[in-house]
Order: C-alpha cells, then structure tokens, then sequence
C-alpha cells in the first residue's frame, strides 16, 4: 500500500504555474527519484510532500489518511518524516546539539537521545566532532550532519533535494553510500529530487521525471533511459540521437526507418511495433554505438560507413560525432579513440543493434 | 591648572575608592541594569511576536518603531513627569522622584531600541534555517526559540546597546528622578550638577568612570559581533 500519495496537485506562485496535475504514489520501503532539470518545480513538490506548502489544489494522503490543509494534525505528520534541503542548513551549535535537536523537539528522554546521536554520528563517521560548532565543518561535513539529524529520527519518510549537489566526488560517493545503507537496513521510505540521471538510476527503485512542472513519465530506469516516452524525456535523459524518420516496412516486429525521407535513403532497422506509414524518431544511446575501422561482420543489424565530423575528449571517453548520411554521436573509451586513431576526416564504420534503437512516436503538430 | 587638579584629584577619589562615588556608580548600574532587563524582558518575546506574524501594517510598524530610536531622553522625561505627577493619571502611586519611575523612564526609552534591534537580528536568520526546523518536527515555539537561539548573539548586542543608551542619557533620569542626594543621582546627573557648581573632581571621576563603561561595553559588542 502507498505510504504517501499526491493526487491532481497543482500550484502556482502568482500567475506561474509551477506544478500541474502531478499524481505520485510511493509504497513503502520505495526509493523514488525525482529527475528534472533546476527549476522543474521538484523542490516545490517536496516542500508539498513535507507539508511545508499548502498546495494551490489537490490532496496528499500519508499512510491512507487526507492530510487537512491546516491544523495540528500537520505537525503530527511531519514528525513521520524528515526532509533535507538542498543547502545544508547547520544551525550556529555544537554538532551534539544540531543532531539532538529534532528528538528533544519531540520530547525524548536525555538519555535516549544521548545513546542515539552517539550511534547516528558514528554512522556517519563524525564521532569526534561531537563538541563542535557545526559552522565550521566543510561543506561536506555538514550534509552529513544534515542527514545525521534527519536520520537520527527514524523517520518514515525521508524526502532528500538533490543531497549530493555542491559536493566534490568523495563527499558525494559518502552520501550516496549512507542513502542506500539506510534504504536497505531501515526499509525507509525516500523521495529524493535529483537532476544527475545516474544518483537517480543508482539509488531508486523508481523514477519520475519532472519537466516544467508536469510528471512525464514514471518508471524504473530502464523504462526511462532506454525506453523515454517524448522527445524532451530523451534530451533529458542523454539520447543524444534523436533522429526524424518513417517506418517504411515492419516484419514480425523488426522496423525499417528511413531517414531523410529519400525513397532509396539509409534505413535503420529497430525493434518497433509501429506499422508502416509512421512518423517516429529513432533513438539511440550514444554509448550503444560501437566505431570500428572496417565493417565488422556481427549480429548488429546496423552498420554504416561514416566519416568523423568531431572529437571531444571526456575524461576517460571521447565523444565522436560522425556523418553517414546523418549525424551521429558515439561514446568510446579514450583508448578505442586513440587505437582508431580518430581524427577529424578519418573513415569509420558505426555499428548498433536493432535492439539499441527506440523508436517513438513522433507528433506532428 | 584647574583642570589638571580637577583630573588628579578625581584619581584620587576613584583609587580611594570613595563612598560618595561607588554610591551613585552603583545606583547608575542598578537603574539601567534594571531598565534593560525588563525592557528586554518585554522587546525580545514582542519582537519574536512581530518577527514572524504577517498583519496589515508591519512595515509601518517597524517604521515607527525604528523612527523612535532617536526619541530625546527628555520628552520620555515630559511624558514621564505628566503621567505621574501629583495631578496625572498615574499620580496616586506617588513614585514620582524614585528610582522605580526612573527605571519606567529609562524603558521606555529604550523599547524602541531593543524591540527594532531584536526584529532585525532575528530577521538575520536566513528563511532556510525556519524550514528546516518545521521540518525536523519543531512546532512554532520551538522554531522561534531555535531561531532566538541562533540570533543570540546579535539579540545580546541589542540589550547591550539598549543598556549603553540607558546609563547615558540624562534628559529623563534630571526631570523625573529630581536629582535627590542618597536617593536618585545617578552618574550623568550629578556630572551636569557639579559641574554646574564648579565642582569639577567629582564630574571628572563619573565622566571617567562612565568613559570606562562605554570602552568595555564597545569591546564586549566588538567581540560578540566577530562571532
């Protein structure tokens, strides 16, 4: 049964609409992400969620019940959950105090509370930092404290806004390591807003997407990333190769897109149910592309002879763009790129799977 | 060399540690002491109240009362004198030319002061740290009380400012304590009335003693306000 629900919510601030009709549901024990780009409106929703707005319209149910719009019954409910902000706000005390403060609000034995920030700063390995002030602990440190003081009250719910955003990479992994401890030992129940695709497909059971204040597609994260249901979804989520195309023939689910709308044009061939005559994109990943130097005999149902337009370096991969009639990008390791001996001008072969290829609809408007 | 004299023989006094002066320096602390407190008793409840309610007027409010920061200490005096003199309202109590209605006096003075010094010390605390205490589970008092507690020090400057400006105004303490020997001198009156008099060691030695007040009142703000 869903722990928390929102339903038919819609809210503005002023004249601009910052959620339209957004209906999630959460069961408990589910890691739900929120994915969107900033100013989607996921703040707003949590802030919805944890009871700290009233919604301009629409319902939230916890643990089956309405929640009122105004009255003590709200504190009662928000003394289930916990919420971390975006920016950890310590206050000006010891780290003891900061983390105690939550349980002495709801009147918790001294003892109780010592036993339990002890255990809880352990856990996030801030022991020694007990007796200082938490305005000076690093950045890093005082998500911690922030997520120690959430934790601390074991909460039902845990609504978390993008928990690793401004943390370097080892501050980050940390966070991210003591989210899913936590989701695992304690069954909690997490919704967190995230604009970085991959926390999002590490840490959730599942997905939304929020896109200008509407919910535009739910799932798990292979429904999103290989399977997104519009053109902004898949901009979104990193299909860098949104290509135009028709459906010229369809045989036993295997579907020939033709690109350019040239007759004798290059056909794609990709896994579709659509008929003929559809107007569809054609989708693929650019790290489902794989470059070679000659057309290299395999179960890939596509290969094409291209020519690369482009190299950018990426760290450990190389982002390739190419021409073979159309533009392409691929993702190769460094490595490949520098074996290929890839440069701008040098003929290549691009290879991908039917199954590589989503196939969307395309809308004409 | 009067002055010379004058300021050598207030060191004496000072060193000597003369009854005369300790008497009125102790009645000065006593007073304000006393003023502050209660003023503060009353501005920092009041201007959590303001703080975090929205009404109609708020803004004005706070103008008015950041206006009257710089009310002269001798209309609070005027106001005083008409309240509780013999023919005013509050003329039965017959407090008039006491320390009790020089510590009204001195409140009143201050409230101005301390409430729109206190409503922007607590408005110094970011709208973020209110949110995440409702969301740790604080109910409204808890999360005033958090916040107090973070502005804490900034609330300290406010009652230390507001105490500095009680110790040192005159205006009010002349016209409704009357200045009355062994009863209601204070430092800043009896320096305006000896020195009136010519008597220039013992207004040297309360100036003095009272220069020494602002210096560890201005160190004491100095150092609350690095932190």
């Amino acid at each position: 049964m869903s722990l928390i629900k929102v339903t038919g919510l819609n809210h503005r601030y002023g004249e601009r609409a910052i959620l339209e009709n957004i209906n999630i549901s959460v069961d408990r024990g589910e890691v739900f992400a929120l994915i969107g780009p900033t100013g989607a409106g996921k703040t707003t929703l949590l802030r919805i969620m944890d009871l700290l707005e009233v919604p301009g319209a629409g319902e939230i149910y916890f643990d089956g019940k309405c929640i009122p719009r105004a009255g003590k019954q709200r504190l009662e409910i928000r003394r289930r959950m916990s919420f971390i902000h975006q920016k950890p706000q310590v206050f000006n005390l010891s780290v003891y105090d900061n983390v105690a403060c939550g349980l002495r609000w709801r009147g918790e034995e001294k003892n109780r509370i010592a036993e339990k920030v002890d255990h809880i700063l352990e856990m996030v390995e801030l022991e020694g930092y007990k007796h200082r002030n938490a305005w000076t602990l690093s950045g890093g440190e005082a998500q911690r404290v922030a997520l120690a003081r959430s934790l601390v009250l074991e909460p039902e719910v845990l609504l978390l806004d993008e928990p690793t955003a401004n943390l370097d990479p080892v501050s980050t992994a940390k966070i991210e390591q003591l989210i899913s401890h936590v989701a695992r030992q304690r069954n909690t129940t997490m919704v967190m807003a995230t604009h970085d695709m991959s926390q999002g497909q590490q840490l959730a059971d599942r997905i939304g997407v929020l896109l200008d204040g509407r919910l535009v597609q739910t799932g798990n994260a292979t429904d999103i990333f290989r399977s997104p249901q519009n053109e902004e979804v898949a901009h979104f989520v990193g299909m860098e190769n949104i290509i135009e195309g028709i459906i010229v023939a369809n045989n036993e689910g295997i579907a020939t897109v033709n690109i350019g709308g040239n007759p004798d044009g290059i056909g794609i061939q990709a896994v579709s149910d659509y008929p003929a005559g559809k107007e569809v994109y054609a989708c693929i990943r650019p790290e489902d592309i794989t470059l070679a130097l000659s057309s290299i005999q395999s179960s890939a149902r596509n290969s094409f002879q291209a020519k690369v337009t482009r190299v950018t370096f990426l760290g450990p991969l190389s982002r390739v763009e190419i021409n073979c009639g159309f533009r392409l990008v691929a993702l190769v390791t460094k490595i490949s790129a520098e074996d290929l001996n890839l440069q701008v001008g040098r003929e290549v072969y691009a290879t991908f799977k039917a199954t590589g290829v989503h196939i969307m609809e395309r809308k004409t408007s | 060399m009067e002055i010379w004299d004058g300021f050598t023989k207030a060191i004496e006094l000072l060193i000597s540690l003369d009854p005369e002066v300790m008497e009125v320096v102790g009645r000065s602390l006593r007073i304000s002491g006393t003023a502050c407190l209660l003023a503060s008793l009353i501005c920092i409840p009041l201007g959590s109240l303001i703080q975090f309610h929205h009404f109609r007027g708020k803004r004005a409010l706070i103008n008015v009362i950041q206006t009257l920061f710089s009310v002269p200490a001798v209309l609070v005096g005027l106001l005083i004198l008409v309240l509780f003199s013999r023919a005013g309202p509050l003329g039965e109590l017959g407090i008039l030319f006491t320390p009790p209605v020089m510590i009204i006096g001195q409140m009143i003075l201050i409230t101005p002061l301390l409430l729109g010094l206190t409503i922007s010390a607590l408005s110094g605390v970011s709208k973020e740290i209110v949110d995440t205490a409702a969301s740790l589970g604080a109910s409204g008092f808890q999360t005033v009380w958090l916040v107090l507690r973070e502005a804490r020090y900034a609330v300290l400057a406010a009652v230390i400012m507001g105490f500095s400006r009680a110790i040192s105004e005159v205006g009010c303490a002349l016209m409704v304590g009357g200045n009355i020997k062994g009863a209601t001198r204070v430092i800043t009156t009896v320096i305006s009335l000896e020195a009136g008099k010519g008597n220039l060691e013992l207004a040297i030695a309360l100036g003095i003693i009272l220069l020494l007040l602002a210096l560890i009142i201005n160190i004491v703000l100095n150092r609350l306000q690095q932190r």
